[in-house]
């Protein structure tokens, strides 16, 4: 099974689906023939293509649409906002390339802003699978669900196998009284190594695959910030708008804090290169992680009478 | 030419219809006003379409076979508000809920108003929505007409442009643009800003078949629209030539008379101004920022 597998099963066996693409076939490219005119490439016309999903969607249609994730979502911004958002229709965003993704293409690729700007978006719902595994696990419940929704699309290989999904829960790896991982998207294998190197230095590391970012599980957020001593955010997105701030949100509307360190991108754009090029670059390799980690663990403990809010990045 | 089934009687219901239709929107353009002059030219228009060549009712509004009329220029609203109440599918009384936080009277489309297909207000959206409508259609094998409205400032938008791209790559014969060429834009007239002629060759360019009228005749509209669609291979525009603030000479073609929230008096005065008296002399405010 794989990305174009599950979307021609689910378009063959429910003729609501519309698959769209804004000119980004490569994943979807045998799927003209078999979905005919359910098989919409609009060219290089983001904004239309989602006015177009929405038309579709008001005529019952269910549209999946396909694009880089800075086109997708930021060229088209006010068509998402608008058209799909305004009228809550079941319009499904799937994009490519998002976050560190984009590896060499630079700025203008560099999707890093997604999760901030979908989730303002009144009833938007917003996604980011650790892998092709974790994606596919996830992308039926969302496709089948009748809100607007946006996915970071990562058929990257897996290292673990993931649990079954649910709208709103996170995927609880480990549970660690010392520090506990949050992480998405394709960080999460970086997460995992950092976890296992942790580990192997005595810290009882827990690690969770938030997966659904919105709605997004406060529940397993408030129980980690109050059982564990360091919570660490990992995300390849700014500072501003992401998880961090997702957690910031929780913490402050229920009266509680934490300490919480950032792995994000504050305030910059990342420096473009191959995929280990970026990830080592950037310090988000799990050895540059777990170093971070450490230091920070035994510098907050000595902060354990007068708790602090990190804020470091 | 008059066409066959555009009698002398018909011909008078449209204009009656018109006149009641631009009385709505006079009594709507005060107590914080309205985009009257954009209404105004779109009126003849939008009589013209719910008026037997739209295949919609009361009791299809929701059916999946009705035809489709979108309003991508929103400010026109007042005009479908003042249409549905004269087809029935709107209590009259409504109107008094213009921009009141009871109901959804305000300066653009919404679909709480039962006959609205899809809200906007953002200009170059409601094409490439219909061209969504327009394919799902298609794929069905349906024959419901698709007619999106534009404003001629409108046509500065890209999206506009794409969309008309699209259509015509895929041959999107059930798809019909129209262009309410009022000549003017928010503040000024097009020509003098970003000029859009010559408009026919543009949209020819971009693969659409296109007629050109007089978007107050309804004679020529029902002979242009009864033609559609215009191509089998193609999708269709119609720049229908109108004049802003159409009726009320008042106001009619002034640059500075796009929003307007008339006192009392002159709604009174302007009312009286459609049915041919003499104008009025405005003294409420102009050049409303909105």
């Amino acid at each position: 099974m794989n990305y174009q597998e599950l979307i021609k099963q689910t378009a063959l066996a429910d003729e609501r689906y519309v698959v769209m693409t804004a000119e980004n076939r490569a994943v979807i490219r045998d799927l003209p023939p078999i979905l005919g005119h359910r098989f919409i490439d609009t060219g290089i016309t983001e904004q239309n293509m989602i006015g177009m999903a929405a038309g579709l969607a008001l005529r019952g249609r269910i549209p999946v649409c396909h694009a880089l994730a800075t086109f997708l979502i930021y060229r088209a911004y006010e068509f998402v906002r608008t058209d799909v958002g305004i009228a809550h229709l079941p319009v499904k965003l799937s994009s490519w390339i998002a976050g560190f993704l984009s590896d060499g293409n630079g700025p203008t690729h560099q999707a890093i802003e997604d999760v901030a700007l979908m989730r303002t978006i009144p009833g938007m719902t917003v996604f980011c699978p650790a892998d092709e595994n974790d994606m596919l696990a996830m992308l039926p419940e969302i496709w089948a669900s009748a809100h607007p929704a946006y996915v970071r699309l990562n058929t990257r290989p897996g290292v673990i196998k993931h649990e079954p999904f649910k709208t709103g829960k996170a995927e609880v790896i480990s549970e660690g009284e010392d520090v506990t991982l949050l992480v998405y998207g394709m960080l999460f294998e970086q997460a995992y190594k950092a976890k296992e190197i942790l580990e192997s230095q005595g810290l009882k590391t827990g690690l969770v695959n938030m997966r659904s970012l919105k709605p997004v599980d406060e529940e397993l957020i408030l129980k980690v910030s109050a059982t564990s001593k360091l919570v660490v955010t990992i995300e390849d997105h700014f500072l501003t708008g992401g998880l961090y701030s997702i957690i910031a949100e929780i913490l402050l509307k229920n009266r509680t804090t934490a300490n919480v360190l950032p792995f994000a991108l504050n305030e910059r754009w990342f420096r473009p290169g191959l995929l280990s090029e970026v990830l080592n670059y950037e310090g988000f390799t799990a050895p540059q992680l777990a170093e971070k980690i450490t230091t920070t663990f035994k510098e907050q403990n000595k902060l354990a009478v007068e708790p602090a809010f990190i804020t470091a990045g | 030419m008059t066409p066959d089934n555009m009698t002398p009687d018909k011909l008078n219901e449209l204009k009656e219809r018109a006149l009641k239709v631009r009385e709505h929107i006079v009594r709507l353009s005060t107590g914080g006003g309205c985009f009257t002059g954009a209404s105004l030219s779109c009126a003849d228009l939008i009589v013209y379409l719910y008026s037997g060549f739209l295949n919609i009712s009361k009791e299809t509004l929701t059916d999946p076979n009705r035809d489709y009329l979108l309003l991508s220029k929103g400010h026109d609203v007042p005009a479908l508000y003042g249409m549905f109440v004269e087809l029935g599918w709107m209590e009259k009384s409504r109107l008094d809920n213009h921009l009141k936080s009871n109901d959804h009277i305000y300066w653009h489309p919404n679909r709480n108003i039962p006959g609205i297909e899809f809200h906007s207000g953002s200009l170059g959206h409601l094409p490439s929505v219909s061209l969504g409508i327009a394919w799902d259609i298609r794929i069905r094998g349906g024959k419901n007409k698709v007619v999106v409205i534009t404003g001629d400032g409108e046509l500065d938008e890209g999206s506009v442009w794409e969309t008309l791209h699209v259509a015509s790559a895929y041959k999107m014969n059930n798809f019909t643009l129209v262009v309410d060429r009022n000549h003017f834009q928010a503040n000024m007239r097009t020509e003098d800003l970003i000029p859009l002629e010559p408009l026919e060759d543009k949209f020819r360019a971009f693969g659409c078949e296109v007629k050109r009228i007089n978007g107050h005749d309804f004679e020529q509209l029902e002979e242009t629209f009864s033609q559609l669609p215009f191509s089998s291979t193609k999708p269709s525009v119609i720049i229908a030539d109108t004049v802003r603030g159409k009726g009320l000479p008042s106001i009619q073609e002034r640059a500075d008379r796009w929003f307007c929230n008339f006192t009392g008096e002159e709604v009174d005065s302007l009312l009286k101004e459609l049915h041919g008296e003499e104008e009025t002399t405005l003294t409420s405010e102009t050049l409303i920022v909105r």
